[in-house]
């Protein structure tokens, strides 16, 4: 027998090694994420699982929400990787991480105990952990900029992964924490990433280029606004007074699309279905560093969409919006004349019968 | 509860002390400390503890009140759109407004879109796979040989000839139900985006009402979705059914594991568009007309499905969590509430916030889980009451009240009778959940599954409605509203999982006060200031051991179920240490103390 055709180089190879994510759910967090990413279906949880596409590493997903396993079972996965006897691993972080300095003899959050049966706090694991990982990804808003639990007042002094460790921080092999934001991050965001990710830890995907926050630059490269169904709305200078029924621009209605970068629009939530703005809910800029505190109250127009709607609302909105209209009832509404059931050919061919 | 230290003079007794912590397949991070008698096979003490915090009443404060259901989504990632819901029906409280007929339905048919989907998950690709038979193998082999010798007697219908057919469907990722179910667990949540946009944090769910853009086409897109689960349901419930008929028959004994009194919480959901108008005045009316009845049972009684009772019985204790007593420094907010009835300092509206980080000790202090308790007055008792995962307590209640009837669903005092209509594979079927003597994880499971159904013909009736409104051209689905200066409001509302409140009180325009009360503080309490365990703790002392690995390769198994069976959702986890556990005390004869 020949051996098996290779569809992607060193198939055979990278298809034998085996990556493991180490995905900790225990930040300040809602595990809004975790749940998320098993309703992807670009690639699917089983997907990945499977290796369902060429050349990729077996992965093996070590997740709270998902495990088989329970207690010191599941955690022993946590001391191999710091062992070494897991290379190479992912090291996945979702919920902000809160600032352990100011929590005294107590703790915030943690995961596992240690032999004098006090927890094993995230602060701590990240420290053990980070040096030894291929990569550290931040998923959520919470781990990659603070989010919610890290808001104005809050009690814990929360902050993102990039906040703790560093924003020059680099893994053993080189790469930035790798951010994926949204609250929580869209699924399939989050599932494609650490798909690059594996075939990137392959050989086969070279370093996935980043932005200046962190973000993958293929998914967060447009703003909310630029990929919006109802941009041309805004265009017009035409915008919905209230939510619901009223499909027009949702700006003035809170919508906060134009200065967030997300792929939500053209992404949509679930398979494609669901979304914000493109299907009437306001753009709460929830994959932004400055969310959510710079964006609030999150239902009211802001001062510098006021400047622009009304820029948009009394000088060429309207007139674009009644040329375009013109346009299309007194033009391209209409048929071309030369469609028609009369004895007779008008379409300009010269019929020779 | 069952305390038992003591041994006997003539008996060897061997102890353990072990705990599980995080507990898996569930939603945060909870943790389950146990003591356990391997001689007599049974649990002596249980600890729950959680180890996160994060203080969203603390930096809600001062907040526009308008941003509070997009603030309050955040807490928790698999309730989150009920948590958005609960809040949207809290600030239509204080603002004084009603949505238009299409806006409720629209809170529906997402909120019966995520129980379909929030059960089925949690069903078949979280707490089941405790029932699987990698699982079962691993902890009865012998049960599962008998398994593989009995017929379901549900084959029929869901095509799996035995039992142990349908555990290797349970199996995780290899099961072709557990697989199924992880599609169904996607395609319901398209039906969730329809109208909330997204999932789990929506983006169209408002006070006032909803902002998705609802067309015809929305409705159909969730209609053909709709009947796909419900030709899917209609093998669920046999399918459940014979595997837990199957446990119960064959380890005698079985409906003592996760055993509690039968004290229940539920505060009803989905509203009736004709009856509810958001005033606390009426709610009580509103209150019994919603689609789930609510209620609450005290020792397996109801006695109560008025939202105003229930609301004033509502008491916040701490004792073990890691949070200084507020009453010690602060005068109450509310002293009366918008009917001129009298509001206890310990209730939400007055309760205020003081967190206190500290070392874990099981004798003091050991959980961020503070513990609710409802005050019955006949007794001058704070009972501590548990959700039952959600779908037990609501038709307990339901089925007792007796008050809803919809054509596809009748409650009849004893039972809830569900007529699945026809489907693309499957006729109609009636099928009937009775109220069962007792509560205990079997029957919380088994309630699961049978809200499945229920749940879906909710969606199915809603969306009956919607599309009239949709096709007379009602399509408005928001109202306007201004913030008022002053307000004290309560949105009552059930996560998949059990009760979910949301106290506020508005101060100059701002938010005062906001307290939210999801089912994990219900259920995953610690030892409150009476020493009153929690729900957990309390069920999980309950539990005979039915596991056949001795000390040495305990599972834990049985208390896995227990505590699974509350559909545990803690953004907090249950504790065991090592596997091997770590021999407290081995005790031969009691030493001096008779």
């Amino acid at each position: 027998m020949a051996t098996q055709t290779e569809f992607v180089p060193g198939q055979h190879d990278t298809e034998a090694v085996t990556a493991h994510v180490l995905w900790m759910t225990i930040g300040l967090s809602c595990e809004g994420d975790s749940v998320a990413m098993t309703s992807a279906t670009n690639p699917s949880l089983e997907d990945i699982i499977t290796q369902a596409i060429p050349g990729m590493p077996k992965v093996v997903i070590h997740n709270q929400v998902i495990a088989y396993e329970v207690g010191d079972e599941f955690i022993q996965a946590w001391f191999d990787a710091e062992e070494g006897k897991l290379d190479p691993f992912v090291l996945v972080i979702e919920g902000s991480v809160p600032n352990e300095n100011i929590s005294g003899e107590g703790y915030f959050t943690g995961f596992g105990v240690k032999p004098d049966g006090q927890p094993i706090t995230l602060n701590e694991w990240i420290d053990r952990l980070a040096p030894k990982a291929a990569a550290v990804v931040a998923v959520g808003t919470c781990a990659t900029y603070g989010g919610i639990p890290a808001m104005k007042n809050n009690p814990t002094g929360a902050m993102g992964v990039p906040d703790y460790l560093g924003w020059d921080w680099k893994s053993s092999a080189g790469l930035p924490v790798v951010c994926i934001p949204g609250c929580p991050a869209q699924p399939d965001n989050m599932t494609e990433t650490l798909l690059y990710l594996a075939l990137h830890l392959a050989g086969l995907a070279p370093v996935p280029e980043l932005d200046e926050a962190l973000r993958p630059k293929w998914l967060f490269g447009r703003t909310v606004h630029e990929s919006c169904n109802r941009a041309a709305f805004y265009e017009h200078g035409d915008f919905a007074t209230e939510y619901g029924s009223d499909h027009r621009c949702l700006v003035k209605l809170g919508c906060k699309g134009p200065v967030v970068k997300c792929n939500v629009p053209v992404r949509g939530w679930v398979n494609g279905l669901g979304g914000c703005p493109n299907v009437g809910g306001i753009c709460m800029a929830c994959t932004m560093p400055g969310f959510p505190d710079k964006y609030m109250p999150f239902m009211d127009e802001s001062r510098n969409a006021k400047a622009s709607t009304t820029l948009a609302k009394f000088t060429y909105g309207p007139l674009l919006r009644w040329g375009r209209n013109r346009s299309i009832k007194n033009n391209y509404d209409k048929e071309p004349e030369w469609r028609h059931n009369r004895s007779e050919l008008t379409t300009g061919y010269q019929k020779n019968w | 509860m069952a305390t038992v230290e003591t041994p006997r003079p003539d008996q060897n007794v061997m102890v353990k002390e072990m705990s599980w912590d995080p507990i898996t397949r569930i939603v945060g991070s909870l943790g389950i400390h146990t003591e356990i008698d391997f001689t007599n096979s049974k649990v002596n003490k249980c600890y729950s503890t959680s180890m996160v915090f994060r203080g969203f009443d603390i930096f809600m404060k001062g907040i526009d009140p308008r941003d509070a259901h997009f603030i309050t989504s955040r807490i928790c990632g698999i309730c989150g759109d009920n948590h958005a819901t609960c809040s949207c029906l809290n600030q239509n409280m204080a603002y004084g407004v009603k949505p238009p007929p299409l806006g409720d339905l629209a809170f529906n048919l997402a909120e019966s879109a995520d129980y379909m989907f929030d059960h089925a998950i949690f069903n078949d690709c979280m707490a089941n796979v405790d029932f699987c038979e990698q699982m079962v193998k691993e902890t009865n082999p012998s049960l599962l040989e008998k398994a593989e010798t009995t017929p379901s007697p549900g084959g029929d219908i869901h095509g799996y000839k035995t039992i142990a057919d349908i555990m290797r469907a349970l199996n995780p990722f290899t099961g072709e139900f557990y697989l199924e179910t992880l599609h169904v667990a996607r395609y319901t949540r398209e039906m969730y985006c329809l109208f909330g946009g997204r999932h789990t944090h929506p983006s169209t769910i408002l006070p006032g009402g909803c902002s998705a853009d609802i067309t015809h086409q929305t409705c159909t897109d969730y209609y053909v979705r709709l009947m796909r689960y419900i030709d899917y349901v209609k093998r669920t419930v046999p399918m459940h059914d014979d595997l837990y008929d199957f446990f119960l028959q064959e380890l005698p004994g079985y409906d003592m594991v996760g055993f509690r009194e039968t004290n229940l919480v539920n505060w009803g959901s989905f509203d009736d568009p004709d009856y509810v108008d958001y005033d606390y005045k009426t709610m009580t009316d509103w209150g019994r007309a919603r689609y789930i009845t609510p209620g609450v049972a005290i020792n397996g009684e109801l006695i109560t499905t008025d939202l105003v009772e229930i609301n004033l019985m509502i008491r916040i204790m701490l004792g073990s969590s890691y949070f200084d007593d507020w009453t010690d420094s602060t005068t109450p907010l509310v002293t009366k509430d918008p009917l001129g009835n009298p509001v206890d300092p310990r209730h939400p509206w007055n309760k205020r916030t003081l967190p206190k980080p500290q070392k874990r000790d099981y004798a003091d202090k050991y959980s961020w889980v503070v513990s609710p308790r409802m005050y019955d007055k006949r007794t001058d008792t704070e009972v501590c009451c548990d959700t039952g995962g959600g779908p037990f307590a609501r038709q307990w209640c339901t089925a007792k009240a007796g008050l809803v009837d919809f054509g596809y669903v009748k409650a009849t005092g004893h039972s809830i009778q569900m007529v699945l209509p026809r489907t693309a594979s499957a006729p109609e079927m009636e099928i009937e959940w009775h109220v069962p003597e007792k509560s205990n994880a079997i029957e919380r499971d088994r309630a699961r599954t049978y809200h499945q159904a229920y749940s879906a013909l909710i969606g199915l009736h809603c969306l009956e409605r919607a599309l009239k409104e949709v096709r007379a051209g009602r399509t408005k689905s928001w109202n306007d509203f201004t913030v008022p200066d002053t307000a004290v409001s309560v949105g009552f509302h059930e996560a998949a999982r059990g009760v979910l409140s949301h106290h506020m009180v508005i101060q100059d325009g701002k938010i005062e006060n906001y307290q939210p009360y999801p089912p994990t503080p219900w259920n995953a309490s610690p030892r409150d200031t009476n020493g009153t365990p929690g729900p957990y703790e309390d069920a999980v002392q309950n539990t005979p051991i039915f596991e056949e690995n001795g000390p040495e390769n305990f599972k834990g198994i049985d208390i896995m179920r227990a505590v699974r069976s509350f559909d545990p959702c803690l953004p907090c986890g249950v504790h065991m240490y090592d596997a091997k556990g770590r021999v407290k005390k081995v005790m031969h004869t009691p030493t001096g103390l008779a």
